[in-house]
Protein backbone atom coordinates (compact mmCIF):
# COMPACT_ATOMS: atom_id res chain seq x y z
CA UNK A 1 0.00 0.00 0.00
CA UNK A 2 1.83 3.26 -1.09
CA UNK A 3 0.46 6.70 -1.24
CA UNK A 4 2.76 9.22 -3.37
CA UNK A 5 2.72 12.80 -4.75
CA UNK A 6 4.37 14.56 -7.41
CA UNK A 7 5.36 17.90 -8.05
CA UNK A 8 2.01 19.20 -6.15
CA UNK A 9 1.23 22.28 -5.23
CA UNK A 10 -1.15 23.71 -3.27
CA UNK A 11 -3.14 27.05 -3.29
CA UNK A 12 -5.36 28.62 -0.51
CA UNK A 13 -7.12 31.85 -0.48
CA UNK A 14 -5.26 33.03 -3.58
CA UNK A 15 -1.98 32.52 -1.86
CA UNK A 16 0.59 29.61 -3.15
CA UNK A 17 1.16 27.82 0.58
CA UNK A 18 3.69 24.95 -1.35
CA UNK A 19 4.95 24.02 -4.95
CA UNK A 20 6.66 21.05 -6.31
CA UNK A 21 6.35 19.42 -3.06
CA UNK A 22 7.06 15.32 -3.55
CA UNK A 23 6.72 12.84 -1.20
CA UNK A 24 5.40 8.83 -0.31
CA UNK A 25 4.13 7.19 2.24
CA UNK A 26 4.82 3.10 2.48
CA UNK A 27 2.58 1.19 4.70
CA UNK A 28 4.23 0.04 8.00
CA UNK A 29 6.03 3.47 8.20
CA UNK A 30 4.67 6.57 9.44
CA UNK A 31 5.09 10.03 7.66
CA UNK A 32 5.94 12.82 10.13
CA UNK A 33 4.91 16.39 8.21
CA UNK A 34 7.30 18.57 10.17
CA UNK A 35 7.49 22.42 9.44
CA UNK A 36 6.56 25.89 10.64
CA UNK A 37 3.18 27.38 11.51
CA UNK A 38 1.03 28.19 7.74
CA UNK A 39 4.14 26.12 5.97
CA UNK A 40 1.23 23.96 4.33
CA UNK A 41 0.83 20.55 6.45
CA UNK A 42 -2.63 20.82 6.60
CA UNK A 43 -3.15 21.67 3.26
CA UNK A 44 -0.95 18.84 2.37
CA UNK A 45 -3.11 16.34 4.53
CA UNK A 46 -6.64 18.22 2.73
CA UNK A 47 -4.96 16.98 -0.76
CA UNK A 48 -4.43 13.49 0.04
CA UNK A 49 -7.62 13.32 1.82
CA UNK A 50 -9.46 14.80 -1.20
CA UNK A 51 -11.08 17.34 0.55
CA UNK A 52 -9.17 19.69 -1.33
CA UNK A 53 -7.85 19.22 -5.49
CA UNK A 54 -3.74 20.37 -5.85
CA UNK A 55 -3.35 23.40 -8.35
CA UNK A 56 -0.22 21.13 -9.84
CA UNK A 57 0.43 18.07 -9.07
CA UNK A 58 -0.70 14.40 -9.04
CA UNK A 59 -1.52 11.82 -6.21
CA UNK A 60 -1.55 8.68 -6.02
CA UNK A 61 -2.81 5.82 -3.97
CA UNK A 62 -2.59 1.76 -4.70
CA UNK A 63 -3.62 -0.50 -2.57
CA UNK A 64 -6.98 -0.65 -0.49
CA UNK A 65 -9.18 -0.02 -3.30
CA UNK A 66 -9.85 -1.07 -7.03
CA UNK A 67 -11.78 2.43 -7.66
CA UNK A 68 -8.42 4.54 -6.86
CA UNK A 69 -11.04 6.52 -4.85
CA UNK A 70 -8.96 7.09 -1.55
CA UNK A 71 -11.95 9.00 0.67
CA UNK A 72 -13.68 6.34 1.90
CA UNK A 73 -10.46 4.14 3.26
CA UNK A 74 -9.62 7.27 5.36
CA UNK A 75 -9.47 9.17 8.73
CA UNK A 76 -8.74 12.48 8.76
CA UNK A 77 -8.73 13.74 12.07
CA UNK A 78 -8.14 17.70 11.88
CA UNK A 79 -8.48 20.52 14.12
CA UNK A 80 -11.93 20.05 15.07
CA UNK A 81 -12.76 16.96 16.71
CA UNK A 82 -16.23 16.26 15.34
CA UNK A 83 -18.27 15.89 18.54
CA UNK A 84 -21.44 16.99 20.06
CA UNK A 85 -21.27 18.32 22.90
CA UNK A 86 -24.34 17.57 24.12
CA UNK A 87 -24.17 13.95 23.67
CA UNK A 88 -22.83 11.84 25.84
CA UNK A 89 -19.28 9.86 24.78
CA UNK A 90 -20.94 6.72 24.44
CA UNK A 91 -23.83 8.32 22.23
CA UNK A 92 -20.79 9.77 20.27
CA UNK A 93 -19.34 6.77 19.49
CA UNK A 94 -22.26 4.96 19.18
CA UNK A 95 -23.06 7.22 16.35
CA UNK A 96 -20.22 7.08 14.29
CA UNK A 97 -19.74 3.36 14.96
CA UNK A 98 -23.67 3.52 12.85
CA UNK A 99 -22.48 5.96 10.38
CA UNK A 100 -18.78 4.93 9.72
CA UNK A 101 -19.82 1.03 9.33
CA UNK A 102 -19.30 -0.98 12.21
CA UNK A 103 -16.93 -0.95 15.12
CA UNK A 104 -17.06 -1.96 19.11
CA UNK A 105 -17.18 1.07 21.07
CA UNK A 106 -15.80 -1.16 23.90
CA UNK A 107 -12.71 -1.22 22.04
CA UNK A 108 -12.71 2.70 21.18
CA UNK A 109 -13.77 3.68 24.98
CA UNK A 110 -10.45 1.23 26.28
CA UNK A 111 -8.01 2.83 23.62
CA UNK A 112 -8.31 6.25 24.52
CA UNK A 113 -8.74 5.43 28.49
CA UNK A 114 -12.59 7.02 28.07
CA UNK A 115 -14.73 4.10 29.51
CA UNK A 116 -15.00 6.19 32.94
CA UNK A 117 -16.10 9.30 31.26
CA UNK A 118 -18.53 7.24 29.11
CA UNK A 119 -21.86 8.60 30.40
CA UNK A 120 -20.79 12.26 30.44
CA UNK A 121 -22.22 15.07 27.84
CA UNK A 122 -19.34 16.09 25.59
CA UNK A 123 -19.90 19.78 26.72
CA UNK A 124 -18.37 18.31 30.40
CA UNK A 125 -14.95 17.17 29.03
CA UNK A 126 -11.93 19.16 29.35
CA UNK A 127 -10.13 19.76 25.76
CA UNK A 128 -7.98 16.87 26.11
CA UNK A 129 -10.53 14.70 26.80
CA UNK A 130 -12.65 15.81 23.98
CA UNK A 131 -9.27 15.37 21.69
CA UNK A 132 -9.28 11.64 22.79
CA UNK A 133 -12.96 11.52 22.20
CA UNK A 134 -12.22 13.00 18.41
CA UNK A 135 -9.13 10.21 18.15
CA UNK A 136 -11.19 7.44 19.42
CA UNK A 137 -12.98 7.30 16.25
CA UNK A 138 -9.66 6.04 14.93
CA UNK A 139 -10.41 2.53 17.26
CA UNK A 140 -13.80 2.76 15.97
CA UNK A 141 -13.77 1.80 12.40
CA UNK A 142 -10.66 0.19 10.87
CA UNK A 143 -9.53 2.48 7.52
CA UNK A 144 -6.17 1.34 6.39
CA UNK A 145 -4.95 5.49 6.07
CA UNK A 146 -4.70 7.96 8.49
CA UNK A 147 -4.35 11.31 8.17
CA UNK A 148 -3.59 12.97 11.69
CA UNK A 149 -3.42 17.03 11.61
CA UNK A 150 -1.53 17.74 15.43
CA UNK A 151 -3.42 14.60 16.86
CA UNK A 152 -1.23 15.74 20.11
CA UNK A 153 -2.82 19.00 21.13
CA UNK A 154 -4.24 18.95 24.14
CA UNK A 155 -2.82 15.83 25.19
CA UNK A 156 -1.11 14.74 28.42
CA UNK A 157 2.00 12.53 28.26
CA UNK A 158 -0.03 9.09 29.46
CA UNK A 159 -3.05 10.12 26.68
CA UNK A 160 -0.01 10.48 24.47
CA UNK A 161 0.98 7.20 25.23
CA UNK A 162 -2.07 5.24 24.35
CA UNK A 163 -2.21 7.35 20.85
CA UNK A 164 1.76 6.22 19.95
CA UNK A 165 0.56 2.64 20.46
CA UNK A 166 -2.93 2.79 18.68
CA UNK A 167 -0.89 4.10 16.32
CA UNK A 168 2.00 1.32 15.90
CA UNK A 169 -0.97 -1.04 16.21
CA UNK A 170 -2.10 0.26 13.22
CA UNK A 171 1.01 0.39 11.20
CA UNK A 172 2.15 -2.90 12.48
CA UNK A 173 -0.85 -4.26 10.40
CA UNK A 174 0.92 -2.66 7.26
CA UNK A 175 -0.96 0.67 7.24
CA UNK A 176 -0.63 4.16 6.24
CA UNK A 177 0.10 6.97 8.58
CA UNK A 178 0.85 10.63 7.74
CA UNK A 179 0.86 12.74 10.61
CA UNK A 180 1.58 15.86 11.06
CA UNK A 181 3.65 16.82 14.45
CA UNK A 182 5.48 18.93 16.64
CA UNK A 183 6.18 16.79 19.34
CA UNK A 184 8.04 13.33 18.37
CA UNK A 185 5.80 10.23 19.30
CA UNK A 186 7.33 7.17 20.39
CA UNK A 187 6.42 5.57 16.85
CA UNK A 188 8.82 2.94 15.06
CA UNK A 189 10.16 3.25 11.66
CA UNK A 190 8.91 6.85 10.85
CA UNK A 191 10.08 8.73 7.89
CA UNK A 192 10.15 12.79 8.11
CA UNK A 193 8.62 15.30 5.47
CA UNK A 194 10.48 18.81 6.26
CA UNK A 195 8.16 21.83 4.90
CA UNK A 196 11.40 23.69 5.71
CA UNK A 197 12.63 22.76 2.53
CA UNK A 198 9.88 22.86 0.21
CA UNK A 199 8.06 26.15 1.09
CA UNK A 200 8.08 29.31 -1.22
CA UNK B 1 -26.18 3.07 4.00
CA UNK B 2 -29.36 2.54 5.95
CA UNK B 3 -27.43 2.69 9.06
CA UNK B 4 -25.96 5.08 8.48
CA UNK B 5 -29.41 7.05 7.60
CA UNK B 6 -30.78 5.71 10.95
CA UNK B 7 -27.85 7.09 12.49
CA UNK B 8 -28.04 10.65 11.96
CA UNK B 9 -32.02 10.50 12.49
CA UNK B 10 -31.04 8.80 16.12
CA UNK B 11 -28.27 11.50 16.45
CA UNK B 12 -30.52 14.57 15.81
CA UNK B 13 -33.69 13.40 16.93
CA UNK B 14 -31.84 12.98 20.32
CA UNK B 15 -29.94 16.21 20.10
CA UNK B 16 -33.42 18.18 19.44
CA UNK B 17 -34.76 16.57 22.23
CA UNK B 18 -31.89 17.71 24.25
CA UNK B 19 -31.07 21.09 23.34
CA UNK B 20 -35.07 22.00 22.90
CA UNK B 21 -34.21 24.61 20.74
CA UNK B 22 -35.09 24.26 17.12
CA UNK B 23 -38.87 22.42 17.66
CA UNK B 24 -39.60 24.91 20.69
CA UNK B 25 -38.44 27.71 18.50
CA UNK B 26 -40.29 26.98 16.06
CA UNK B 27 -43.72 25.57 17.98
CA UNK B 28 -43.27 28.97 19.69
CA UNK B 29 -43.12 31.58 16.64
CA UNK B 30 -45.32 29.65 15.13
CA UNK B 31 -47.87 29.88 18.48
CA UNK B 32 -47.07 33.63 18.76
CA UNK B 33 -48.55 34.61 14.93
CA UNK B 34 -51.75 32.48 15.69
CA UNK B 35 -52.30 34.27 18.73
CA UNK B 36 -51.76 37.88 17.93
CA UNK B 37 -53.49 37.63 14.26
CA UNK B 38 -56.87 37.99 16.06
CA UNK B 39 -55.56 40.08 18.50
CA UNK B 40 -54.38 42.59 15.31
CA UNK B 41 -57.60 41.69 13.00
CA UNK B 42 -60.24 42.33 15.95
CA UNK B 43 -63.44 39.91 16.65
CA UNK B 44 -64.95 39.31 13.17
CA UNK B 45 -65.60 35.58 13.20
CA UNK B 46 -65.87 35.52 9.37
CA UNK B 47 -63.08 37.44 8.49
CA UNK B 48 -60.73 35.00 10.42
CA UNK B 49 -62.57 31.64 9.26
CA UNK B 50 -61.51 33.52 5.38
CA UNK B 51 -58.27 33.62 6.53
CA UNK B 52 -57.79 30.92 8.54
CA UNK B 53 -56.49 28.47 6.12
CA UNK B 54 -54.02 31.35 4.33
CA UNK B 55 -52.96 32.61 7.42
CA UNK B 56 -52.33 29.06 9.31
CA UNK B 57 -50.15 28.26 6.06
CA UNK B 58 -48.25 31.67 6.46
CA UNK B 59 -47.37 30.51 9.97
CA UNK B 60 -45.97 27.30 9.45
CA UNK B 61 -43.82 28.85 6.37
CA UNK B 62 -41.97 31.45 8.21
CA UNK B 63 -41.68 28.72 11.44
CA UNK B 64 -39.95 26.51 9.06
CA UNK B 65 -38.39 29.35 7.52
CA UNK B 66 -36.93 30.24 10.53
CA UNK B 67 -34.73 27.04 11.52
CA UNK B 68 -33.51 26.50 7.82
CA UNK B 69 -30.44 28.27 8.00
CA UNK B 70 -29.48 26.16 10.85
CA UNK B 71 -30.03 23.17 9.58
CA UNK B 72 -26.00 22.39 8.06
CA UNK B 73 -23.98 24.63 10.59
CA UNK B 74 -23.63 22.32 13.78
CA UNK B 75 -22.04 19.81 11.53
CA UNK B 76 -20.00 22.37 9.28
CA UNK B 77 -18.31 24.37 12.27
CA UNK B 78 -17.60 21.17 14.62
CA UNK B 79 -16.18 19.27 11.92
CA UNK B 80 -18.80 16.21 11.51
CA UNK B 81 -19.45 17.32 8.26
CA UNK B 82 -16.29 16.92 7.09
CA UNK B 83 -15.78 13.01 8.08
CA UNK B 84 -19.60 12.72 6.94
CA UNK B 85 -17.93 13.96 3.17
CA UNK B 86 -15.26 11.43 3.96
CA UNK B 87 -17.11 8.16 4.21
CA UNK B 88 -18.58 5.38 2.25
CA UNK B 89 -21.54 7.45 2.59
CA UNK B 90 -22.87 9.63 -0.10
CA UNK B 91 -23.69 13.06 0.67
CA UNK B 92 -26.85 12.77 -1.02
CA UNK B 93 -27.64 10.12 2.04
CA UNK B 94 -26.54 12.56 4.20
CA UNK B 95 -28.04 15.45 3.09
CA UNK B 96 -31.63 13.54 2.79
CA UNK B 97 -31.18 12.19 6.73
CA UNK B 98 -30.65 16.11 7.66
CA UNK B 99 -33.75 17.08 5.64
CA UNK B 100 -36.14 14.24 7.22
CA UNK B 101 -35.06 15.41 10.72
CA UNK B 102 -35.67 19.10 9.88
CA UNK B 103 -38.77 17.97 8.95
CA UNK B 104 -39.62 15.57 11.96
CA UNK B 105 -38.26 18.49 14.55
CA UNK B 106 -40.39 21.49 12.20
CA UNK B 107 -42.50 20.63 9.74
CA UNK B 108 -44.55 17.54 11.60
CA UNK B 109 -45.27 18.95 15.01
CA UNK B 110 -46.41 21.81 13.28
CA UNK B 111 -48.61 20.20 10.76
CA UNK B 112 -50.38 18.31 13.46
CA UNK B 113 -50.37 21.49 15.91
CA UNK B 114 -51.97 23.71 13.30
CA UNK B 115 -55.53 22.46 13.04
CA UNK B 116 -55.51 22.67 17.11
CA UNK B 117 -54.52 26.36 16.68
CA UNK B 118 -57.04 27.10 13.97
CA UNK B 119 -59.41 27.08 16.43
CA UNK B 120 -57.82 30.12 17.58
CA UNK B 121 -58.62 31.60 14.26
CA UNK B 122 -62.50 30.49 13.90
CA UNK B 123 -61.19 27.46 11.76
CA UNK B 124 -63.80 25.65 9.97
CA UNK B 125 -63.74 22.37 11.11
CA UNK B 126 -64.27 20.48 7.73
CA UNK B 127 -61.57 22.38 6.79
CA UNK B 128 -59.23 20.52 9.49
CA UNK B 129 -58.17 17.07 7.47
CA UNK B 130 -57.68 18.98 4.38
CA UNK B 131 -55.12 21.10 5.74
CA UNK B 132 -53.45 19.12 8.16
CA UNK B 133 -52.92 16.50 5.08
CA UNK B 134 -52.05 19.64 2.96
CA UNK B 135 -49.66 20.82 5.64
CA UNK B 136 -47.85 16.90 6.25
CA UNK B 137 -47.06 16.77 2.49
CA UNK B 138 -46.09 20.31 1.80
CA UNK B 139 -43.51 20.53 4.62
CA UNK B 140 -41.64 17.82 3.45
CA UNK B 141 -40.93 20.26 0.34
CA UNK B 142 -40.59 23.26 2.64
CA UNK B 143 -37.47 20.89 4.72
CA UNK B 144 -35.98 19.31 1.06
CA UNK B 145 -36.25 23.01 0.09
CA UNK B 146 -34.03 24.25 3.35
CA UNK B 147 -31.79 21.76 2.98
CA UNK B 148 -30.79 23.25 -0.26
CA UNK B 149 -30.88 26.60 0.70
CA UNK B 150 -28.64 26.10 4.10
CA UNK B 151 -26.75 24.01 2.24
CA UNK B 152 -25.58 26.80 -0.23
CA UNK B 153 -25.23 29.29 2.60
CA UNK B 154 -23.13 27.08 5.39
CA UNK B 155 -19.70 28.86 4.86
CA UNK B 156 -21.08 32.20 5.34
CA UNK B 157 -21.35 33.68 8.28
CA UNK B 158 -24.57 35.76 8.86
CA UNK B 159 -26.04 33.22 5.75
CA UNK B 160 -29.58 34.24 7.64
CA UNK B 161 -30.95 36.66 5.43
CA UNK B 162 -29.31 35.42 2.16
CA UNK B 163 -31.33 31.64 2.91
CA UNK B 164 -34.50 33.24 3.14
CA UNK B 165 -33.68 35.16 -0.10
CA UNK B 166 -32.95 31.93 -1.96
CA UNK B 167 -35.90 29.78 -0.83
CA UNK B 168 -38.57 31.96 -0.34
CA UNK B 169 -38.82 32.26 -4.15
CA UNK B 170 -39.01 28.03 -3.91
CA UNK B 171 -41.85 27.92 -1.01
CA UNK B 172 -44.25 30.52 -2.79
CA UNK B 173 -45.94 27.42 -5.11
CA UNK B 174 -45.85 25.26 -1.72
CA UNK B 175 -47.88 27.93 -0.57
CA UNK B 176 -50.18 28.87 -3.15
CA UNK B 177 -50.84 25.06 -3.90
CA UNK B 178 -51.04 24.29 -0.09
CA UNK B 179 -53.80 27.00 0.76
CA UNK B 180 -55.80 25.36 -2.71
CA UNK B 181 -55.24 22.57 -1.71
CA UNK B 182 -56.92 23.03 2.10
CA UNK B 183 -59.62 25.52 1.19
CA UNK B 184 -59.93 25.86 -2.35
CA UNK B 185 -60.13 29.34 -1.78
CA UNK B 186 -63.51 28.68 -0.81
CA UNK B 187 -64.26 29.70 -4.25
CA UNK B 188 -67.49 27.73 -6.30
CA UNK B 189 -65.03 25.45 -8.05
CA UNK B 190 -63.46 22.55 -6.11
CA UNK B 191 -60.14 22.38 -7.24
CA UNK B 192 -58.41 20.62 -3.75
CA UNK B 193 -57.76 17.12 -4.84
CA UNK B 194 -55.71 18.55 -8.20
CA UNK B 195 -54.11 21.11 -5.78
CA UNK B 196 -53.03 18.45 -3.36
CA UNK B 197 -51.81 16.32 -6.24
CA UNK B 198 -49.78 19.09 -7.39
CA UNK B 199 -48.50 19.46 -4.38
CA UNK B 200 -47.13 15.96 -3.74
CA UNK B 201 -45.37 16.56 -7.29
CA UNK B 202 -43.55 19.33 -6.03
CA UNK B 203 -42.57 17.16 -2.82
CA UNK B 204 -41.23 14.52 -5.20
CA UNK B 205 -39.32 17.04 -7.61
CA UNK B 206 -37.84 18.31 -4.39
CA UNK B 207 -37.03 14.99 -2.89
CA UNK B 208 -35.10 14.30 -6.38
CA UNK B 209 -33.36 17.95 -6.59
CA UNK B 210 -32.62 18.83 -3.15
CA UNK B 211 -30.23 15.93 -2.06
CA UNK B 212 -27.75 15.87 -5.12
CA UNK B 213 -28.07 20.14 -4.98
CA UNK B 214 -27.26 20.02 -1.58
CA UNK B 215 -24.82 17.52 -1.29
CA UNK B 216 -22.66 19.33 -4.59
CA UNK B 217 -23.39 23.02 -2.84
CA UNK B 218 -21.81 21.06 0.08
CA UNK B 219 -18.91 19.52 -1.72
CA UNK B 220 -17.78 22.92 -3.03
CA UNK B 221 -17.76 24.43 0.65
CA UNK B 222 -15.46 21.70 1.90
CA UNK B 223 -12.90 22.13 -0.89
Amino acid sequence: MEISGKGLACERGGRLVFTGLGFSATGGRMLVLRGPNGAGKTSLLRLIAGVAEPAAGALSFTGAGEDGEIAPHVHFVAHQDAIKLHLTVEENLAFWAGFLGGGDIGTALDALNLRALRSFQAQRLSAGQKRRLGLARLALAPRPVWLLDEPTVGLDTHSQGLLASLMTAHLEAGNILIASTHIDLPVPSTDVLDFAGVTS
Amino acid sequence: MTSAFMSILKRDLTLAFRQGGGIGTAIGFFLTVVVLLPLGLGPDQNLLSRIAPGALWIALLLSVLLSADKLWQADYDDGSLEVMALSDTPLEVTALAKASVHWLTSGLPLAIAAPLLGFLLNLDTALVLPLMTAMVTGSLALSLLASLGAAITVGLRQGGLLVSLLILPLYVPVMIFGVLSTSGFQTSIDNSGTSLLILAAIVLVALVVSPFASAAALRSYLR
